[in-house]
């Protein structure tokens, strides 16, 4: 993604030591004493809330808890255990349903909800939109609403006795039930993609804007009909944005959370394993089993960079070619 | 250019109002249901109103408890407010740095910090709860604060925008001119990525807001607590004292309007900020 302005700094570097060794160097010094002083702030918070705790969780995760003394019931201290807490997670058939849920949701709901915000945003575009302006705060708006807070809000839509949607439903004669086993992973997708579509929608248009208009007159008088200019000129343009939307949707979906944690009391089906994240959650700290669940964690984030770098790759190889 | 026909228009008219109502419907139950009380809640039709009384509601909410609801908003605001502040400065110098200096070891700096953007944020929260825990700072501000004070994705989206927006040329004569390093960050630069900068700041100030399993592992005296994370734990009490259910969604409006209010006068703004970032990407 970056490779634009990572080549220009890197032809700049090579320039800057051109004709005047000496002053050259010395403005390289200076250079690198006035870059440090910016980058450290950055750099020190970013260790201490990124590498450090990753770090301290592939360590806890590597290790086990014992205890000696009659029962049990002396004193503490660490051994390690190589794989165990590793093996003990994936070994955990609530973990892994976990996991292919969240694949499964994922499977799903991204296609669809960046299908929908394409269609959106290009029908916003289109030159017969109307109240342009009206409709996209009108799709945004759920992005404001945090996840929790949405969650809640579509949980009294769901709850029969309450939901109004159940009501009329079932006055004209349908019976609904979001929160069955069968239903409820597409009731968790229904909150993120209502809460989501929106934003994608925006990054989507903001791309579309910068491709300049005379590319769509010319097609236009080429004769080709709106939605051939939709396919074949839009579309491929705003690639770019579809990736990034695409990347943060996956990192999202593996950390699904909030959601099924509001909607638990709601719905039997969804127990303390549900999703990956929130296996994580109980084994710390209901299960009182920090090492499985810092092994766990890991296991996520090494399958969320696995997955969006595996993404960009797929996604990203024919872009990359064409620049 | 010609109008499109008139079939074109309707077509489009119509999509654009179903997708309306979706994004819609859910918000104006909402603010229909903050003006019930606890039995017309459950008692009534959701999208219709029942004998409101919005102003007794809210301030029911606001009064429940000696006020807590007052103090999780304001919570949320400083972790949000100052997190936000904080992170967007820290990504301004870094992005900055990145962009405008070629020091040893840049491409890995931002190699890492592009890596700590695919990181997902609730993998790592756990683990930084384990790590603040052993270092003592678990259940204090500083736990929410320190990590929304980082944002990788806010350095990666100001090193494009510097690259492209803060001229060399400018800088040389800057330097040429005597203006030390310092001065040229604060006088020039920043002016310069003032859109990114914006960008941001809204960025982080809305995901530290939504931010939910961060708090949750990280706090539990109640009087630290973001908004969300309280009304979340008045749904845990409400089976014992249903009146909860009223505060929860009262509380849940009164925390959504100024945000929604926010977010619909800054969307111009956020979106030229966007076409900078993935523009250049």
């Amino acid at each position: 993604m970056p490779s634009g302005p990572e080549q220009a700094g890197r032809k700049r570097a090579r320039g800057a030591g051109g004709s005047r060794p000496r002053r050259a160097r010395r403005t390289r010094t200076r250079d690198a004493r006035a870059a440090a002083g910016f980058v450290l702030p950055f750099l020190a918070l970013f260790c201490l809330c990124f590498l450090a705790p990753l770090g301290y969780a592939l360590h806890q995760s590597l290790h086990r808890t014992e205890r000696t003394g009659p029962l049990g019931l002396g004193r503490e201290h660490e051994t390690f255990a190589g794989l165990a807490n590793y093996a003990h997670a994936l070994a955990d058939d609530r973990f892994l349903a976990g996991f292919g849920r969240v694949l499964l949701f994922g499977a799903v709901q991204i296609p669809l909800m960046i299908v929908l915000a394409t269609a959106l945003a290009l029908l916003l575009e289109s030159a017969s939109a109307r109240g342009v302006a009206f409709f996209r705060t009108a799709f945004f708006l759920p992005y404001g609403v945090p996840g929790v807070i949405a969650s809640i809000l579509w949980g009294f839509l769901y709850v029969p006795g309450i939901s109004p949607l159940v009501k009329i439903a079932d006055s004209l004669g349908w019976h609904l039930d979001f929160l069955s086993r069968g239903t409820v992973l597409w009731s968790l997708a229904n909150i993120v993609t209502w809460q989501f579509t929106g934003y994608n929608m925006l990054v989507l248009i903001a791309q579309l804007k910068s491709v300049p208009g005379e590319l769509y007159e010319a097609a236009r008088i080429d004769g080709a009909s709106a939605w051939q200019v939709a396919r074949h000129i839009k579309i491929p343009l705003i690639r770019p944005a579809l990736q990034l939307t695409g990347v943060f949707s996956i990192i999202g979906t593996l950390q699904l959370f909030a959601e099924p944690m509001v909607l638990r009391p709601l719905a039997s089906s969804v127990d303390s394993g549900y999703t990956p994240n929130l296996h994580a959650y109980s084994e710390a700290f209901v299960g009182n089993n920090p090492q499985v669940a810092a092994a766990e964690a890991v296991l996520l984030a090494l399958v969320a960079c696995a997955l969006s770098f595996g993404f960009l790759r797929l996604a990203g190889g024919h872009a990359g070619e064409r620049r | 250019m010609t109008p499109p026909p008139l079939r074109h228009r309707i077509i489009t008219a119509s999509l654009l109002t179903v997708a309306a109502l979706y994004f819609l419907v859910p918000v104006y139950w909402l603010v229909v249901s903050a003006t019930k009380n606890s039995a017309d809640l459950f008692g009534t039709f959701g999208f219709w109103f029942a004998d409101p009384h919005p102003v007794d509601r809210l301030t029911e909410v606001l009064a429940y408890d000696h006020g807590i609801y007052v103090r999780w908003l304001a919570n949320s605001l400083l972790y949000a407010g100052t997190g936000a502040v904080c992170a967007t400065l820290l990504s301004a110098a870094a992005g900055y740095a990145l962009a405008k200096f070629p020091f040893p070891g840049r491409d890995a700096v931002f190699t890492v910090v592009l890596a700590g953007v695919l990181v997902p944020g609730t993998a790592l929260a756990l683990p930084l709860y384990f790590l603040f825990s052993a270092m003592g700072l678990a259940d204090t501000y500083g736990a929410v604060l320190i990590p929304s004070a980082v944002s990788p994705f806010g350095v990666y989206l100001c090193r494009i925008y510097a690259a492209a927006a803060v001229p060399d040329s400018l800088l040389e004569a800057a330097r040429i001119d005597g203006a030390g390093e310092a001065r040229i960050f604060g006088g020039l630069a920043l002016r310069l990525m003032t859109p990114a900068l914006v960008t941001v700041f809204l960025f982080q100030f809305v995901h530290i807001w939504n931010n939910y399993f961060l708090p949750l592992v990280m706090l539990s005296d109640s009087g630290l607590y973001p908004v969300q994370l309280g009304l979340t734990s008045w749904t845990g009490y409400a089976d014992r004292q249903p009146v909860l259910y009223q505060y929860t969604v009262g509380g849940a409006f009164l925390s959504v309007v100024p945000l929604m209010v926010l977010m619909t006068v800054l969307q111009r703004y956020w979106r030229t900020g966007l076409t900078d970032g993935s523009l250049k990407a």
